[in-house]
């Protein structure tokens, strides 16, 4: 399974962290909680949803799994009232409803989620509850007293010490989360929806929160689960209903299917989850980088003396917890970060402290983590996204590299749509109506053209469906067949497994061990990542407790 | 892109502005009614439509009328082209003000001085002086936002005061042309623009030409430049230029220093133009103006340039308006009062005119606005 990143041991607990699935309320008499019918709603060009039926019961986890852009969220959006479908009916407890907007859908019971939280970071957490329908007591002042006395109840249920006082900036992102639950269920939600809740989750977050869906249904509520990760749905889901390009394409027990069929569901074709690496052929080493240091911007030292060599044609994994350094590594290595020490030279040219065009030009290219912060200017067409980082190289700019030729650009931009299998209406169109694998898609495309020595990838597939990991991860075996040196940083271990040649775990800012990739032993590594040691299971560390 | 989706996308970029200014006219139609009903108690409904007859006929029923209406969208121009490239690339300049102030002096101080050498000498000189006193004074708040993280808001509304303050020092003292009957820098004499356009004695000078050409000059730096495509990027992701190997400290100061010579342009022009001296009181508020302006234009070359001839317009009408029909001239402030009003709350618009649409408001300007101060690259 997934979450073994914190160690071997995982392995006996986790079946059963998730109290029993009430069967005898999912298969009651009475009729489903939600039920919707022949939902559909077009866009001009796009059939979002095609007739779609879902029903929902009490004390149920459904599952909806998708691809992205497969209509999942509009869905989602319709039952919330965000989007008035064309055709269909939605029915509650039997009865059909009009739901007018999100208003209206809290006061039926229906509360949301959101993949990107909806809460106010500089408020409280009571206050982030409250927003919106605050109890008063007379006309002027608010009742806090009895809110905070419910929050903290309601968090008591499920186990967890909230501070209703505490500011949401300062929490973590699963508490986050967690408020974001409290709020629904502060509104008396009895249907839930999750949209992606795993995406941002560590993978011990991820168990805390399917601990907590657990509970949830134990306690009768309805549960819509957004995800586009096959193992999760397998997990905790009761039934599981694929959409594929705004249809239903079927409906699953867990039991009934695993991880192949669904992803088969839901791409409509045979997927390779794993990609065949084939075998690589390491020559001399071209990115080495001794003894470097680096600070955060806190100034706490992140990065403590990391020596490491990749050689072309191989590739590189770092695995490790989110927020042991990697970060800091990466961008120290790409020019957006000066290291405090240490040296780091490309086929023997120091580049220590380059900038990055000066990194671009020495053949480096890097795929950031944060595609919509880093990677792409959203507000910018397609075609200005795809020259992004060599915008001021001929062919692209003319004239002694004082204008742009569009004409170039142009050209670039459809070949690289073209080879990279872009999905967009055109290259025009601004990036941030792309779909977010097409988004990296396009990152990747651009990065991986032109004349490589080093690659630098962060995260290069997170957040993304099946079917666009399996294509990066293409890209990413054809560039080092290539002879391109890689340097992959993931937190997604099953990623990092997958590709590597050679793995190294980092903890607390240093590579703690560096081992075979094909050889490499999941729990000895889960084990390196939480503890930076590689034995002695009676000195496992107790996760430090994130409180808020 | 294709004319013809050329053309939609600029219509959708249109449709909010355009019904804006629909609904600062209904508004100025409302206060006019009300006022004058108030002050002499009759209600008169036709009084709107006749005054904005008034207005037109003030601004475009004959080539003096135009050629008032085009001189009085010239500063309006470049200045609005000033404020529009510090919000393409994420700046708010609001010292567009001082920025013209610094202009309009330095073309007045240099013109005295050169007044006597020949206009192809002078007048070079003089503009000169005014374009670089406006770029350095851009470039101040520009560096102290490169280096400090001193927010430009803040910085540029207090270099406005100062400009303000130093034409009242230098004006009153080094500056000071003798035998005249109040304090005022010497006539510009040589440097003067000369009339291309228009009656003797007119404001058709060549300062407009400097306007007109600005526009496809800016249009070009913004979207057809490397430079500009750096600025564009800086003020839409700053991290992404970041990341692209851009370095938008040097980027900031370029920009500040850009707009203030589009600023002190305008300045120097209003000087070398029409009123060929200053005096210690000299004051505008072509630069605030400005900001409505390059809102009203979206931030886009053409887009300003329709919105400045359009306070141009109001500006060289209104006069006629007020002898005609005794609507005050302050009605026109109330119109682009709440222009700006229903850009910056152009959710009002889109309820008003049942615009579902998104984008076709001012949102990245706007952002722009409230940042958080301190944002240092």
């Amino acid at each position: 399974m997934e979450m073994n990143e914190t160690g071997g041991r995982d392995h006996t607990v986790s079946a059963a962290p998730y109290p029993a699935k009430p069967a005898a309320n999912a298969t009651g008499g009475a009729p489903p909680v939600l039920e919707m019918r022949g939902v559909t709603k077009r866009y001009p060009g796009v059939l979002a949803n095609d007739h779609i039926d879902l029903d929902l019961r009490a004390g149920e986890i459904h599952a909806l799994l998708g691809e992205n852009g497969a209509g999942k969220t509009t869905l989602m959006n319709i039952l919330y009232g965000l989007v008035e479908p064309d055709e269909g009916e939605i029915l509650l407890d039997g009865t059909e409803v009009q739901i007018r907007g999100p208003v209206d859908a809290i006061a039926r019971g229906i509360s949301m989620v959101h993949q990107h939280f909806m809460l106010v970071p500089v408020l409280s957490v009571s206050d982030n509850i409250l927003l919106g329908e605050e109890p008063m007591s007379g006309p002027i002042f608010i009742n806090r007293a009895g809110s905070r006395r419910r929050i903290r109840e309601l968090g008591k249920n499920f186990g967890w010490e909230i501070d209703p006082d505490q500011r949401v900036e300062s929490l973590s992102v699963g508490w986050q989360q967690r408020v974001e639950i409290l709020k629904a269920l502060y509104r008396n939600a009895r249907i839930v929806v999750l949209d992606e809740p795993t995406a941002v989750l560590t993978p011990q977050e991820t168990k805390e929160i399917f601990t907590v869906l657990g509970k949830l249904r134990a306690e009768g509520y309805a549960i819509i689960f957004i995800t586009h990760k096959l193992y999760e749905v397998l997990e905790v889901a009761d039934r599981i209903t694929v959409i594929r390009r705004g249809r239903v394409v079927g409906t699953r027990k867990p039991s009934e299917t695993d991880e192949d069929d669904l992803a088969e569901l839901m791409v409509g074709r045979n997927v390779e989850l794993t990609v065949d690496r084939g075998t690589s052929h390491p020559a001399e080493p071209v990115l080495v980088v001794d003894e470097l240091h680096a600070k955060d911007d806190r100034r706490h030292e992140t990065v403590r003396g990391i020596s490491l060599s990749v050689r072309g044609g191989e590739i590189l994994g770092i695995a490790g917890v989110a927020g042991n350094g990697q970060d800091e590594l990466v961008q120290s290595l790409t020019g957006l970060r000066r290291p405090s020490s240490g040296r780091v030279t490309i086929a023997g040219k120091d580049v220590t402290n380059h900038a990055p065009q000066s990194l671009y030009r020495a053949g480096l290219a890097h795929v950031p983590a944060d595609r919509q912060r880093h990677g792409l200017v959203l507000s910018f067409p397609l075609d200005d996204n795809m020259v992004l980082t060599n915008y001021s190289d001929p062919p692209f700019a003319r004239a002694g590299g004082l204008l742009r030729d569009a004409a170039a650009i142009d050209r670039r931009a459809d070949e690289l749509i073209a080879e990279y299998d872009v999905r967009t209406p055109s290259r025009e169109v601004v990036a941030a109506t792309l779909s977010g694998g097409n988004q990296q898609k396009a990152i990747v495309a651009r990065e991986f053209s032109g004349d490589l020595r080093v690659l630098v990838l962060d995260q290069p597939t997170r957040g993304l469906d099946v079917g666009s990991i399996e294509f990066i991860h293409r890209q990413i075996i054809a560039k080092r067949d290539e002879g391109v040196a890689i340097l992959l940083v993931s937190a997604e271990l099953d990623e990092v497994m997958e590709l590597s040649d050679r793995i190294a775990v980092i903890y607390r800012g240093e590579l703690v061990a560096t081992v075979d990739g094909r050889s490499a032993n999941r729990e000895k590594i889960g084990l390196l990542m939480a503890t930076g040691r590689a034995s002695g299971s009676g000195t496992e560390t107790q996760p430090e407790p994130v409180r808020p | 892109m294709r004319p013809r989706e050329w053309l939609r996308s600029a219509m959708a970029a249109a449709t909010v502005p355009v019904l804006a200014v629909v609904l600062g006219l209904v508004a100025g139609a409302a206060v006019m009614v009300i006022s004058n009903s108030l002050s002499t108690g009759v209600t008169d409904v036709g009084l709107p439509l006749r005054a904005y007859g008034s207005l037109l006929a003030g601004s475009l029923s004959g080539l003096d009328e135009v050629v008032r209406t085009v001189s009085e969208a010239t500063p309006l121009i470049l200045a609005g082209l000033s404020v529009g490239i510090g919000f393409k690339a994420g700046l708010f300049n609001i010292g567009a003000n001082g920025q013209f102030l610094m202009g309009a002096l330095a073309a007045a101080g240099a013109g005295a001085a050169v007044s006597g050498w020949s206009p192809l000498l002078a007048i070079p000189a003089a503009l000169g002086a005014g374009m670089l006193a406006g770029a350095a004074y851009g470039f101040i708040p520009g560096a102290l936002k490169a280096w400090t993280g001193a927010h430009e808001v803040v910085t540029t509304i207090m270099l406005n005061f100062i400009a303000a303050a130093l034409i009242a020092f230098l004006v009153t003292g080094p500056l000071a042309t003798a035998g005249a009957s109040f304090a005022r820098t010497g006539d510009v004499g040589n440097a003067a623009l000369p009339l291309i356009i228009g009656r003797p004695g007119g404001t058709g000078h060549l300062g407009i030409l400097l306007a007109v050409v600005a526009v496809p000059l800016a249009y070009l730096l913004l979207f057809r430049s490397v430079l500009g495509f750096e600025m564009r990027t800086v003020g839409a992701n700053p991290s992404a230029a970041l990341y692209a190997g851009m370095r938008p400290a040097r980027l900031i100061i370029l920009t500040m220093a850009l707009s203030g010579l589009l600023a002190g342009t305008a300045g120097a022009g209003q000087v070398l133009g029409i009123s060929h001296s200053i005096s210690a009181s000299y004051s505008t508020s072509v630069g605030f103006d400005a900001i409505t302006i390059a809102l009203l234009g979206r931030s886009h070359p053409i887009g300003i340039f329709f919105s400045a001839l359009l306070f141009g317009l109001m500006r060289a009408g209104s006069a006629l308006m007020q002898i005609r029909e005794r609507v005050p001239v302050e009605i026109i402030d109330v119109i682009q009062a709440v222009i700006l009003l229903f850009l910056a709350a152009d959710i009002i618009v889109r309820t008003v005119f049942r615009i579902r649409a998104p984008g076709s408001g001012v949102a990245e300007e706007l952002e722009t606005v409230t940042r958080t101060y301190g944002g240092a690259a």
